[in-house]
């Protein structure tokens, strides 16, 4: 069946809700009829108000209460409809949630959720449109996940919930606006495994989120060039799936990482040193590294444009880092020509002039 | 209220120059300016998430009323009434909803941070809560320098649900900080009523005064009366003492977004008509007559039009240079 992303939260939900009773559902929106971008919607209905809630904005409180339901077997799952407003429960996240296993010398086990979704663009400007998933990859203790499909969606849920580790579960707000066919009883996601999307020869690209549909991209322009990418969704930030991202690069040598969070101490990095640790004599090249400036997010479309990575600006990097000596000209053009954009502004899922998003 | 004085100075007729005038000129001007950006919103021209303050215009007016250009205000996500109020330019607003370099914080804010330092207005805060600590060190820094300048910080009624807002009572209580916490109460945290998130036991007037903090509350749905009980607060608050005050006050439109969003359902219908009995702006309008009325709200119509249209043509270089960066 063919299900929007959106929908394949939400199956996620249901079915997790299904098949456990100690699986709780709670968030601010959780239990209203916008239902977290529609998510949540209808469940409250059909598994109550005392497993599916609303709740105060209170966000510190409700993650300690989080906690403590962990600590007593259940699996709650908490929503942030901005991953920005975590900050107000990193106490909670960094200081408790992360550590009790540790600190109670494995006695507890805190299989809990948080899922954040990450903002971007049209115009939501500082505080709501962070990527902050390299800040929670810092803390031992916390599992942190990003789907980059419908797919990945439904399936790194699925696992989340049944995790008895705590996750932070990173969800991108444009991949709201894809859908995918797919069958949710195919069961094939395991805890630390990344996916090579794309199988190619020549560079790999590897990114997350919503940047493995910007690499995928980047991979077929090149091709029309006799370039081949291979291309891989890491779905787990954390714990990194060392194998897979090791494998690619031996095969092809070279490699580039896209973010979608900053650039500086961020996860690009952290790939960037696990290949030279690794394949240092074998790599032909420094791998390339896209990401978020060291600025906060303007809300200006105009400046919008500048601190996002562009695919326009990337083909032009990977041509100049790798020395492909293609014509600059020649791989705007193919871009124009395969992935045309439909709005004139850059800050936004290119559906055309609408928004908001 | 500069944009605001120059409407009310460029009024011709001697009947209108009333403090009544005043009023509805400052109320009508944040109404018109409101109305403006939900009608002009799908041209893709305002580019950021807007939370009108359509409804609750008599608050803002009514607290700035009694405040000096040097006193300071905050904000949160809804906070164009109150940037406008407490002197704020339209033109460097509507410029920075259209994430132009004219806007009062260069584009880089958007409606939902707003800053302008010239008016004393430091900040719109959208994360629920957390302006009020950021209130209480302006308040400090005032009471160090021993001015006479006070702190306004125009919170929702939700940041009543976050640590920070206690936090901040005791630490303003302790310290004495000259600071006003002006709480208002629209009813509703986004779709939802107040009954999911707010046990129906609490008592708003017993949390604050048991922080030794006094508290003052009436309806934000009048002009006199805001400025009524704003001026008893603010009275108190000069003394270097922290007061806080709830309005009762409601928002025609949805939570984010230009349009009404009465379909969901969230909010009943009788209670939707109730809200054309509580406008602040229609029920100062009965103060005149048909004809006064009408060439009020051209002049007041006309200025917030001609202000658009300047920061639309202060944005059309940097439109039309950015266009020539992405070829489509």
């Amino acid at each position: 069946m063919k299900y929007t992303y959106l929908e394949a939260i939400r199956l996620a939900f249901d079915h997790a809700l299904g098949a456990d009773d100690s699986v709780l559902l709670f968030g601010l929106g959780v239990g209203d009829v916008g239902g977290v971008f529609g998510t949540t919607t209808g469940l409250q209905a059909k598994y109550g108000e005392s497993r599916v809630f609303d709740i105060p904005l209170s966000e510190n409180a409700v993650t300690g209460m989080a906690l403590g339901l962990s600590l007593q077997g259940y699996r709650p799952i908490m929503i942030h409809q901005r991953s920005d407003f975590s900050f107000t429960s990193a106490e909670q996240i960094i200081n408790q949630i992360s550590k009790t296993k540790f600190m109670s010398n494995g006695l507890y086990n805190v299989p809990l959720v948080i899922r954040m979704i990450i903002g971007r663009g049209w115009g939501q400007g500082p505080t709501h449109a962070q990527a902050p998933h390299a800040i929670y990859s810092q803390v031992p203790g916390l599992k942190v996940l990003a789907p980059s499909s419908p797919s990945d969606g439904y399936h790194l849920m699925r696992t989340a919930v049944s995790s008895d580790e705590p996750v932070i579960f990173f969800e991108h707000r444009w991949l709201h606006y894809t859908s995918e066919e797919f069958d949710p009883q195919d069961r094939d996601v395991d805890i630390g495994s990344s996916q090579v999307v794309l199988e190619g020869s020549d560079i790999t690209l590897i990114s997350l989120s919503y940047g493995v549909l910007e690499c995928l991209k980047l991979a077929r322009i090149f091709l029309e060039f006799g370039i081949k990418f291979e291309v891989v969704n890491l779905r787990f930030v954390k714990p990194l799936d060392k194998a897979t991202i090791l494998n690619s690069v031996t095969k092809t040598q070279q490699a580039v990482f896209w973010d979608v969070g900053h650039r500086e101490f961020g996860v690009s990095a952290e790939v960037s040193s696990l290949l030279n640790e690794n394949l240092f004599g074998q790599l032909k090249n420094f791998p390339l590294r896209f990401g978020l400036p060291d600025e906060p997010t303007p809300s200006s479309p105009f400046l919008a444009a500048r601190h996002y990575v562009e695919i326009d600006h990337a083909l032009l990097e990977i041509n100049r880092h790798f020395e492909f000596g293609l014509s600059p000209e020649k791989l705007t053009v193919c871009r124009q020509e395969l992935f045309p954009y439909k709005s004139v502004f850059r800050d936004q899922p290119d559906l055309g002039e609408v928004g908001p998003f | 209220m500069k944009d605001a004085s120059i409407i009310f100075n460029s009024l011709n007729s001697d009947f209108l120059l009333s403090s009544e005038t005043r009023k509805y000129v400052e109320l009508k001007f944040i109404r018109d300016v409101e109305l403006l950006i939900s009608e002009r919103y799908s041209e893709q021209i305002f580019r950021c998430p807007v939370h009108l303050s359509i409804g609750q215009e008599a608050v803002a007016v009514g607290v700035c009323w009694n405040l000096k250009e040097e006193d300071k205000a905050m904000s949160t996500h809804r906070s164009h009434a109150h940037y406008l109020a407490k002197g704020g330019s339209l033109f460097r607003m509507f410029a920075e909803l259209m994430g132009s370099k004219e806007g009062c914080c260069g584009g880089r804010g958007g409606s939902m941070h707003i800053f302008d330092k010239t008016v004393g207005f430091i900040g719109s805060v959208p994360i629920v809560g957390s302006s009020i600590p950021i209130s209480s060190g302006l308040a400090m820094a005032e009471k160090l320098a021993n001015g006479k300048n006070i702190v306004v910080s125009f919170v929702g009624d939700a940041s009543l649900e976050t640590g920070s807002f206690f936090e901040t009572l005791n630490l303003a209580s302790l310290k004495n900080l000259p600071l006003l916490i002006v709480i208002e109460d629209n009813g509703y945290s986004t779709y939802a009523g107040k009954a999911v998130r707010v046990s129906s036991e609490r008592n708003t007037r017993t949390i604050i005064e048991g922080f030794g903090i006094p508290f003052f509350s009436g309806t934000g749905d009048t002009i006199d009366e805001v400025i009524e009980l704003s001026k008893k607060a603010i009275a108190i608050v000069r003394t270097g003492k922290t007061v806080v005050v709830e309005f009762s006050t409601f928002r025609l439109l949805e939570h984010c977004g230009p349009n009404n969003d009465d379909h969901l359902g969230y909010r009943s219908v009788q209670e939707i008509e109730s809200y054309k009995e509580r406008d602040p702006v229609l029920s100062l309008s009965q103060a005149f007559n048909d004809e006064q009325i009408f060439s009020l709200n051209q002049a007041i119509s006309k200025y917030v039009a001609l202000i658009f249209e300047h920061a639309l043509a202060a944005r059309q270089d940097e439109f039309q240079h950015f266009q020539g960066l992405f070829p489509q």
